[in-house]
């Protein structure tokens, strides 16, 4: 493992069982993440990027195993975090922290702002009182908000200062690594750049390593520096963020900056609507994927799943299209 | 000057709570039924405190054993045969009954009594209601399972039947219609709290304080029933009127409490046939059950239409 | 003006009275729609875009809110003077609406096609049988509605969802909202809504919870129904990608009035409203570099006590007295594009810098 590698993933997989009443577990499963392996560096903004129901919000949480996962393994700072028990990953848990999407569910709306941003330091450092006080006004201060808002309750503020208050609870423990799940996705245009530019700031002051998770490519493209594509519980394809987007090689890449509309009328292209919809995680098409709505598509693709390759300088494709071997 | 200091620090900490306590009694003001209900409970509670400076006549209290050898306390009143049956005077604001014993008096202190049973009933209930409902909402599965199918039960149990088995099994007493009752009320909280945990526990909020580090029983004290529990609290404010009812409906049929007792509804029932020739023996301590049932009832509804977020400014 | 308008708003003020104080949400809104084009109205949340488009349907509920002052007219008719039962031959009819989330906005417990046939009956004969003949609660009573009619309308009901390109449309007008997925539900509310050929079809947020793959097929289908049947869109959205992609014209509203209108590349391109340059700075883009992204200081203002004068002085930087005594008004500064700015010949000149990149 390279030294500056912070989190190292590898095969991971995370399938939710389908209950069918008391006693019986049919074999059905949701296989939201599905062997997937990623690499993320010290100090960068790694970027996630799918449709919803791709899989890349359980991805984000099983990664700092806010869920289990079902096999696979996950090293963080050297640990293997899929080997620690209940206490040692207790202990670990201060340096990987997540920020959420939806401000206002994300802040229980009984607790004030102190409470909130107080409650990671009092359950794992113990503080009280007066140092309690003193560190969740520092924290206050570097988000952008002061004391004002310390016994404030959520609904009292707007979408953008809830996520101040969200992202201020996640430092409260000095994380090294912490998953921004679609963090401004809720929010709008104008805060969406206050949030950002914070997180930028943030990540320089303190050092941090982000995994970045989202729908919206504008946003990627500002603010991360590699990316993956994910579809359908699997990596399709992973880069550094400007090459892809001067070069997709996955079809889907190619169809999902197609279909996204760019704020930019002098750009206005065709917009090419992908056919069909998001496959279903419990009956997965054979072989590849995305075979079904792909229009290079050839025979193989239904019947082997491509495997993802380094094509060309840390660019990697999951694509048969790539595959030499097979042409 | 140091008072004032800490009066407006307390103040400060404490903005938000109290401008949201001041809007929603704006809304309650607004309804005349709800402020309604609302005095009419204060006014209960405040008969029941100030008992003995209102009542002319004062109960005695006195330790019995029983046949068994248990030892229990029971009221007893003095008993004056010359004043027996007399109509409402201003000595007797609402008349004596068949043993001389001033009304006005029984039912100010029966206020005691009713407001003792329906509180301890509702309380226990409900915090064996939602420790249940609580863990079975919160942890799924089996747990769940097992406790709902507990629930249910107790469910089936007819309450009426379970006072008069365990009244003639212990002996009637207030104590032991409390106690059966306790064990058919719990269920229904059990139940609406599991439902809201249901929906409460997919918050955000709640991921959060895992990722924070929160242990499963202070993510579910903290942050799972604090937001669970506002349709209880409706449901607890109805039922403290239903507790009522029933308790005097149990002491009328003569399950509840030990004759002598101050309890209005054994004086309904003793009033019985006495009804036509001393109406007033009935009345008042049918009025009180029913002003004080009347008051929950109301002040339940406005709870309930305050705190609804969707009437919300 | 020009050309005539299909829809023309002016100095529309609807306010809410509540328990806090009077929320001005529309203060001073005008705008123009003209027939067969895409109008994209942007703003960001709390601006009044929403409140905008049911003050038109007349759908503000009446307390806390009310239509204070103003005109809207369309085809030549001033909304504002009709009656109820009036409107309700317009709604559905000549101006529907579409909304963001179509689970809600469908109801759970009639099957799709039945809610089309809803529609159509309500507005249009069949049979020789009309609506009006009907007491209003024999709406969906088959056995009062006859056969022969049901059968008629249904079939319409088929080609409404034929055109919006769902296949197998037999079958899902026998199907019941939660059978579908999100792409299908909205495409089936725009069925219902274009049932009955309006001239203007409102649409609020309706891609905002779809799929982004989702979203293109939607916005191609609004696009291509619109060539077909010459309807008017006015699409309301804070996505911009999709207005730059869909409009032909985009009115900006902020605080509950108008501060820019015109054709879409210029309001993208060179802005010249201090709020809406700061709205596009704002914005990543794909096709520029940017090392950080440009911030509007401060914050939406409350509209109970909104600032005095014009309501973004608070947070602009070319503000002068002048901007905090009065309102500025929206002013056709060059042929079809407006501007509510006391200032705008300053802003106009002042230069932006963008580091253009290929793509």
């Amino acid at each position: 493992m390279k030294k500056d590698t912070i989190l190292k993933i590898e095969k991971l997989r995370k399938y939710f069982p389908i209950k069918k009443g008391l006693f019986t577990f049919s074999k059905d499963y949701v296989k939201a993440v599905d062997d997937v392996n990623i690499h993320i560096r010290h100090g960068e903004t790694f970027g996630l990027v799918g449709e919803s129901g791709c899989g890349k919000t359980t991805l984000g949480r099983v990664a700092i195993q806010l869920i289990p996962a079902t096999s696979g393994t996950i090293y963080f700072m050297g640990e293997n975090l899929t080997e620690l028990n209940k206490s040692e990953l207790r202990r670990i848990r201060p340096h990987m922290q997540i920020v959420f999407q939806d401000p206002s569910s994300s802040l229980n709306p009984r607790m004030t702002v102190k409470q909130i941003v107080g409650e990671p330091l009092l359950i794992n450092k113990k503080l009280r009182g007066e140092a309690l006080n003193k560190k969740v006004l520092e924290l206050l201060y570097t988000v952008g908000l002061n004391e004002q808002h310390l016994y404030r309750y959520p609904h009292e503020f707007s979408g953008g200062q809830k996520q101040r208050i969200g992202i201020a609870r996640a430092l409260a423990l000095n994380p090294d690594f912490i998953v921004l799940d679609e963090p401004t996705s809720a929010l709008d245009v104008s805060v969406q750049a206050q949030i950002l530019n914070l997180l930028k700031d943030l990540q320089n002051k303190f050092g941090l390593t982000y995994l970045f998770i989202t729908h919206d490519l504008s946003v990627i493209h500002y603010i991360s520096n590699r990316v993956a594509i994910m579809y359908a519980g699997k990596i399709v394809e992973v880069s550094k963020t400007k090459e892809l987007f001067e070069k997709q090689m996955h079809p889907y890449t190619e169809a999902l900056l197609l279909a996204i509309p760019i704020p930019d009328p002098k750009v206005k292209k065709k917009l090419k609507p992908l056919k069909g919809e998001v496959p279903s995680l419990i009956n997965p098409p054979s072989g590849c994927r995305f075979h079904p709505r792909c229009t290079k598509r050839m025979p193989i693709c239904s019947k082997l799943e491509p495997e993802l390759r380094e094509i060309e300088d840390q660019h990697f494709v999951a694509c048969h299209l790539y595959n030499r071997e097979i042409r | 000057m140091i008072k004032l200091r800490i009066l407006e620090e307390f103040t400060k900490k404490h903005e938000s709570k109290i401008k949201d306590i001041k809007h929603m009694l704006y809304l309650f003001r607004r309804s005349f039924l709800s402020m309604m209900g609302l005095i009419l409970v204060l006014f209960v509670i405040l008969v029941a405190i100030f008992a003995p400076f209102l009542a002319s006549q004062h109960p005695s209290f006195v330790e019995v054993t029983s046949e068994r050898g248990t030892k229990r306390v029971e009221e007893r009143w003095s008993i004056n045969f010359e004043e027996k049956l007399l109509p409402p005077s201003p000595k007797h604001l609402f008349g004596t009954d068949d043993y001389g014993r001033d009304i006005f008096s029984m039912v100010v202190y029966g206020a005691r009594t009713s407001l003792k049973i329906c509180l301890l009933v509702v309380v226990i209930s409900t915090i064996i209601g939602v420790i249940l409902g609580g863990i079975a909402g919160y942890f799924g599965g089996k747990i769940d399972e097992v406790i709902m199918r507990i629930t249910d039960i107790f469910l089936s149990i007819p309450g009426l039947i379970l006072a008069l088995a365990v009244a003639s099994a212990l002996g009637r007493s207030i104590e032991h219609v409390m106690e059966a009752l306790i064990f058919v009320w719990w269920p229904p909280y059990a139940r609406i709290i599991r439902g809201q945990i249901l929906s409460v526990r997919e918050n955000q909020y709640v991921e959060a304080a895992r990722s924070i580090g929160a242990s499963s029983w202070r993510v579910l004290f903290k942050h799972v029933i604090p937001n669970s529990f506002s349709p209880l609290l409706v449901q607890i404010t109805l039922d403290l009127g239903a507790v009522l009812l029933v308790a005097a409906g149990l002491s009328f049929i003569g399950v509840g409490a030990t004759p002598g007792t101050a309890e209005w509804g054994l004086m309904i029932s003793s009033g019985r046939m006495h009804m036509f020739h001393a109406w007033w023996y009935v009345t008042f301590p049918g009025l009180a059950i029913f002003i004080t049932v009347l008051g929950f009832n109301l002040l339940g509804d406005g709870i309930r239409d305050v705190t609804d977020p969707r009437l919300r400014r | 003006m020009g050309r005539d308008t299909l829809l023309s708003i002016r100095n529309l003020k609807t306010y809410f009275f509540t328990y806090e104080g009077v929320v001005k949400a529309l203060e001073n809104v005008n705008l123009d729609i003209y027939p067969g084009e895409t109008f994209g109205l942007i703003g960001e949340t709390g601006c009044g875009k929403s409140v905008t488009a049911l003050s038109v349907m007349r759908l503000i509920p009446e307390p806390p809110g009310k239509i204070v002052e103003g005109e809207i007219w369309f085809k030549g008719e001033n909304l504002l003077k009709k009656s109820e039962e009036e409107m309700q031959k317009i709604r559905g009819n000549e101006i529907s609406m579409i909304f963001q989330e179509p689970m809600t906005a469908l109801n759970p417990v009639y099957t799709v096609g039945d809610q089309i046939i809803e529609v159509l009956l309500l507005h249009k004969k069949f049979s020789g049988f009309s609506m009006e003949n009907l007491p209003k609660y024999n709406l969906l009573r088959r056995r009062k509605i006859k056969k022969e009619v049901y059968k008629e309308a249904f079939k319409e009901a088929v080609e409404a969802l034929r055109m919006v390109q769902i296949s197998d449309p037999e079958k899902v007008a026998k199907q019941y909202p939660h059978e579908l997925s999100g792409g299908m539900r909205q495409r089936a509310m725009i069925a219902m809504m274009l049932a009955c050929d309006p001239s203007l079809l409102i649409a609020d947020e309706p891609t905002t919870a779809l799929d982004v793959t989702v979203q293109a097929q939607i916005l191609e289908l609004m696009k291509d129904l619109q060539k077909r049947k010459g309807t008017a869109i006015w699409l309301i959205t804070h996505n911009l990608g999709v207005v730059a992609e869909m409009c032909d014209r985009v009115g900006v509203m902020y605080a509950g009035y108008i501060v820019e209108m015109g054709a879409t590349e210029k309001i993208f391109d060179n802005p010249d409203h201090p709020y809406t340059r700061g709205l596009m700075g704002a914005i990543p883009k794909i096709t520029e570099e940017k090392e950080r992204l440009e911030i509007i200081p401060g914050t939406v203002p409350n509209l109970i006590y909104p600032p005095p004068g014009c309501r973004f002085h608070p947070r602009c930087k070319y503000a002068i007295d002048k901007c905090k005594e009065s309102p500025p008004p929206l002013v056709e500064v060059e042929k079809d594009h407006f501007v509510a700015c006391h200032r705008y010949e300053e802003v106009k000149h002042s230069v932006i810098v963008k580091k253009e990149r290929k793509i």
